[in-house]
């Protein structure tokens, strides 16, 4: 079995394809099936006290090999942690309050979330879900912005554009299939984009889940699928959706590298996520990361968990705190003082602040807005709607119409 | 050549579509075609011949047999700068992509404000008249234009093939454009160089937003209005030839593009004639048939001398090749519809 031969009979599997595969295996040293599952542990650097595991511990090998980042990657990555935690529960007492209309938390997530944006460089693209509003700000999208949609307005905010951020998806695994395609078009004008894609476990049963993975591994196009596993999606846990070993087995079914680390460890996630990072774009192929974590709240404020999950279950998921990891591991290091945490502390407080103050701040809307985007040209019938809306909002007086 | 006048060539719907994309693809090179079998093989119709060998596989490739996976990827691509053109393999088989057409396709200009518009065409060959079976006859243009953000166009002669897929590319909007795949071997007298002359003669401006959103009178007449769109727009035809030998002037409007709706030429030819049969294939129960018949009572009610009638598939999924001209509204239908038009005589 050390030898592997390529089937490039017609009606097998594409030979050149699988060679990537094979190549990569090969410089590793171990066999494609070695490559493409999972390791047999999942990838974790620091223990629940926030220690290093010796590096023999870690749950790599031959081809799941994970260097440390830097410290300056890590300090940047405990900065964004901490302004995400703040942001999470800010945005959680904003619901309470009736400021926003919902809001799905990623508390206990913030690993995950930190992770998926600081892995990416400026060209790269970001797609994530519902969940992942750390994600997007952490990618430099202004937080007001990115809350606008969660105070119940009818477009996303921010410019996708602009960051090279997707809207933040509802309809579960659609943005996978539109990460593709970013990648695919970047491909076929020869740019070396990698666009990182963001579902839930639960998702994953999804059949737009698995087109992506298949159209990614076919098209050979450098997208990472980032599962952020955690235990459940609403009430269902995953033991419901799923017979599969782990998520990260999936890939292999599809011809490519899966991977599974502690979601709550941002060492080892931001570790595993700039490798696949770099094979993504090295090798333009796709990778699938599946990052085993938490959601420490309700799935939104309109969720009782009480129904489907034991206190005794989410107390013991506190002691695994990725905030609390992080920050014992960089202040032993050396790398975090007390000085430079209050600053990073400070920072947060500012963010909750000015989320505070817009979200409490009646925004200024234009109700005729909503007939302007539809189409690049009104239509006729949207034109004489739209002159319908304006006259009723003349007649029951200017409240918040067009001037 | 062997004639020596100038004559016009003969051109099918199919070579007119298969030439719009190519001239496309020639034009700009964001443009790319993908779906099943569209590549080596040419598309089960063989509308995408010859594009793959002419073009390569990275700008017109097969995809694997997936169709939400065919529209999600292609509107990655027409928010990384491509104009993506995909075709449906049949009408029934674009079903499992309605998530992404109607949730993304429709709605992206819209939730990001205008930021991110997605230029792509959404093919499918589409209704019945050729001995099709289950899954392969359906008429399903008012499941797309019920849903706000998407045009749909549908062609009925082989200019407006060659024309209005080539408008369908340059849109700024999505756009399903809806090939009536009984006339694909239908053949007219035009040819391709002349479209290609009128297209870009057009102002861009024009070709973009101009021609697409209007009805054409196809036949001029004073007593009727037969107002159609696709693969009816022929049965109208023959039925305003047949109703003339026993004296009715049948006006035939062709509507070419459902959204935008061109609701000023529908008016415009109620008012002249002051009745109107509408004809569609589709089941008639809540159809774009339904819509030009409310639209026309809204309008034109002081001007009708007779209410307006419906001449349409039944309300039944479609039928078997055996049974479908039962179905199919024929010309002896219309011609049942125009004889209880209220006549004075
Ligand atoms: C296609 C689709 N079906 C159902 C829903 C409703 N829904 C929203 S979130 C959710 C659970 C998703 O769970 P998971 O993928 O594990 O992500 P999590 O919420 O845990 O982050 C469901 C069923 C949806 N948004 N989209
Ligand atoms: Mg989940």
């Amino acid at each position: 079995m050390d030898e592997p031969v390529t089937t490039a009979e017609p009606g097998h599997a594409k030979a050149e394809q699988a060679s990537r595969i094979f190549e990569a295996s090969r410089s590793f040293g171990i066999t494609p099936e070695q490559y493409m599952l999972p390791a047999q542990q999942q990838i974790q650097m620091l223990d629940p006290e926030g220690t290093l595991i010796p590096s023999d511990q870690q749950g790599t090998g031959p081809g799941h090999e994970y260097p440390i980042p830097e410290p300056e990657v890590l300090l940047k990555a405990y900065t964004a942690l901490v302004a995400g935690r703040r942001i999470n529960d800010q945005n959680y007492a904003l619901v309470r309050q009736g400021r926003l209309a919902v809001y799905p938390s990623s508390h206990g997530q913030e690993a995950c979330q930190v992770g998926a944006a600081l892995c990416l460089d400026a060209g790269d693209w970001l797609f994530p879900t519902y969940r992942d509003t750390v994600s997007v700000i952490s990618r430099g999208v202004d937080p007001l912005e990115v809350m606008v949609s969660f105070r119940g307005d009818w477009h996303c905010g921010y410019n996708p554009k602009e960051h090279r951020v997707g809207s933040m998806s509802t309809p579960l695994t659609t943005q996978l299939l539109h990460a593709v395609g970013v990648a695919h078009a970047a491909k076929l004008r020869g740019e070396d984009t990698v666009v990182l894609a963001m579902c839930g476990d639960g998702a994953t049963s999804e059949g737009d889940f698995h087109e992506a993975l298949n159209f990614a591994a076919v098209f050979e196009v450098p997208v990472v699928f980032f599962v952020q596993n955690n235990g459940y999606a609403i009430s269902v846990p995953l033991s419901s959706q799923s017979a599969a070993p782990s998520l990260a087995h999936k890939a292999i079914g599809y011809g490519m590298a899966g991977e599974r680390v502690d979601g709550n460890d941002m060492v080892a996630v931001l570790a595993t996520l700039r490798r696949a990072v770099h094979l993504a774009r090295e090798n333009s192929m796709p990778l699938l990361l599946e990052a085993v974590t938490y959601r420490m709240q309700a799935h939104t404020n309109a969720d009782d968990e009480t129904r489907y999950r034991d206190r005794e279950e989410v107390e013991q998921w506190k002691r695994k705190d990725p905030l609390l990891r992080m920050q014992r591991y960089l202040t032993s290091e050396g790398i975090l003082d007390d000085a430079v945490a209050a600053e990073i502390t400070e920072a947060a407080e500012q963010v909750a602040s000015s989320l505070r103050q817009a979200m409490t701040a009646e925004p200024a809307e234009n109700p005729l807005e909503i007939f302007d985007h539809v189409y690049a040209e009104p239509t006729a019938q949207l034109v004489a709607q739209r002159a319908q809306l304006s006259d009723e909002l003349q007649r029951t007086g200017p409240t918040q119409g067009e001037k | 050549m062997s004639t020596t006048t100038a004559t016009k060539t003969t051109t099918t719907f199919a070579s007119a579509l298969n030439t719009a994309m190519s001239d496309a693809m020639e034009a700009d090179n964001s443009v790319v075609v993908f779906g099943e079998d569209v590549g080596t093989l040419g598309g089960v119709f063989r509308i995408t011949d010859g594009l793959t060998k002419r073009f390569g596989t990275s700008r017109c490739f097969d995809t694997p047999l997936a169709e939400s996976g065919i529209a999600g990827t292609a509107v990655g691509m027409a928010i990384n700068g491509m104009r993506p053109i995909i075709e449906m393999q049949f009408d029934a088989f674009a079903y499992p992509a309605l998530e992404q057409i109607f949730s993304h396709v429709a709605k992206m200009a819209n939730r990001t404000r205008g930021r991110v518009r997605l230029p792509m065409v959404i093919r499918i060959p589409y209704g019945g008249g050729v001995g099709g079976v289950e899954h392969h006859c359906d008429s399903s243009e008012a499941y797309y234009a019920h849903t706000a953000g998407l045009k749909v166009f549908t062609p009925a002669t082989v200019a407006d093939a060659y024309l209005m897929l080539r408008e369908a590319i340059d849109t700024e909007d999505p756009v399903v454009f809806f090939e009536p795949k009984k006339l694909y071997w239908s053949k007219a007298a035009e040819d391709l160089s002349t479209l290609r002359e009128i297209y870009e003669s057009r102002a861009e401006d024009s070709r973009k937003i101009g021609a697409q959103g209007q009805a054409a009178v196809v036949r001029e007449g004073q007593d009727v209005s037969i107002i159609s769109y696709g693969p009816s727009v022929e049965t109208a035809l023959k039925a305003a030839e047949a109703a003339a030998e026993d004296g009715i002037s049948a006006e035939v409007l062709d509507m070419r593009s459902i959204v935008p709706f061109d609701e000023d030429a529908l008016v415009r030819t109620v008012e002249k004639t002051g009745r109107a049969v509408v004809v569609a294939e589709a089941q008639g129960f809540v159809s774009v048939a339904s819509e030009i018949t409310a639209r026309i009572q809204e309008r034109c009610f002081h001007s009708l001398a007779s209410p307006v009638l419906r001449v349409t598939g039944f309300d039944i999924p479609y039928p078997s090749p055996k049974l479908e001209e039962h179905h199919l509204p024929d010309v002896d239908r219309i011609l049942d519809a125009l004889d209880e038009l209220q006549w004075e005589d």
